[in-house]
């Protein structure tokens, strides 16, 4: 039961942490790993159970989920990276002029109208 | 209801304010990679309503379908990954 509880609770502060952080990598940050940890504790508590007949294995999900949560984390930031969206309190990005990527708020800086100040 | 159901509703409720919260910032997000940050805790929230339907049947065939749901995720995650860079080589202006 407190497996269970606590990956319900590890669910519940990944929303959180989706709703509330202010960038869609920081996002990414907190809905990949607390997500990742809060189902993972919530399958072994339930596994863990007597509740629940042990002919259907546990495991397979458990393993399929640590695999491939990241993995899937991993090619969502870089297709988020590569189609250019705003990163939160980054004023320069060297990367981002080496691609030159088509990004807006991170161009604009360096930008011709930005000169006034 | 005995404290075993008790404990249950009250994990299915955290499970569905999760389940709001994000699907609040799916509606929400500025950008696409905001949506499928949220598709993903989506589906993540799906597998952890799989695993409780598992605990409150007593089947454990709902544990396959919350590997069938994770496998789901992969794909579409994967999938929504390879949009967002094509959109990059699309949007040249």
């Amino acid at each position: 039961m407190a497996l269970q509880a606590l990956g319900a609770a590890f669910l519940l502060i990944a929303a959180i942490g989706v709703i509330r952080l202010p960038d869609a990598f920081q996002r990414m940050h907190s809905a990949t790993k607390a997500g990742t940890l809060g189902t993972t504790l919530l399958l072994l508590g339930v596994m863990a159970s007597d509740e629940v007949d042990h002919s259907a294995s546990g495991w397979l999900p458990i393993i399929f989920l640590l695999v491939t949560l990241p993995l899937g984390a991993q090619l969502l930031a870089r297709g988020a990276y590569l189609s250019g969206t705003a990163l939160e309190g980054l004023k320069e990005d060297p990367l981002a002029d080496e691609l030159e990527l088509p990004g807006e708020k991170r161009r604009e800086p360096k930008g011709p109208g930005s000169a006034s100040s | 209801m005995t404290g075993q159901e008790w404990f249950e509703a009250a994990l299915g409720a955290m499970l569905a304010l999760a389940l709001v919260l994000s699907g609040w910032r799916m509606v929400r997000g500025p950008s696409f990679a905001d949506r499928f940050v949220a598709l993903d805790m989506l589906t993540a929230i799906a597998v952890g309503f799989a695993a409780l339907t598992a605990l409150s049947t007593g089947r454990g065939a709902f544990l396959d379908i919350a590997l069938g749901v994770s496998l789901f995720n992969f794909v579409a995650t994967a999938a929504f990954a390879v949009f967002l860079e094509r959109k990059r080589k699309g949007s040249s202006s």
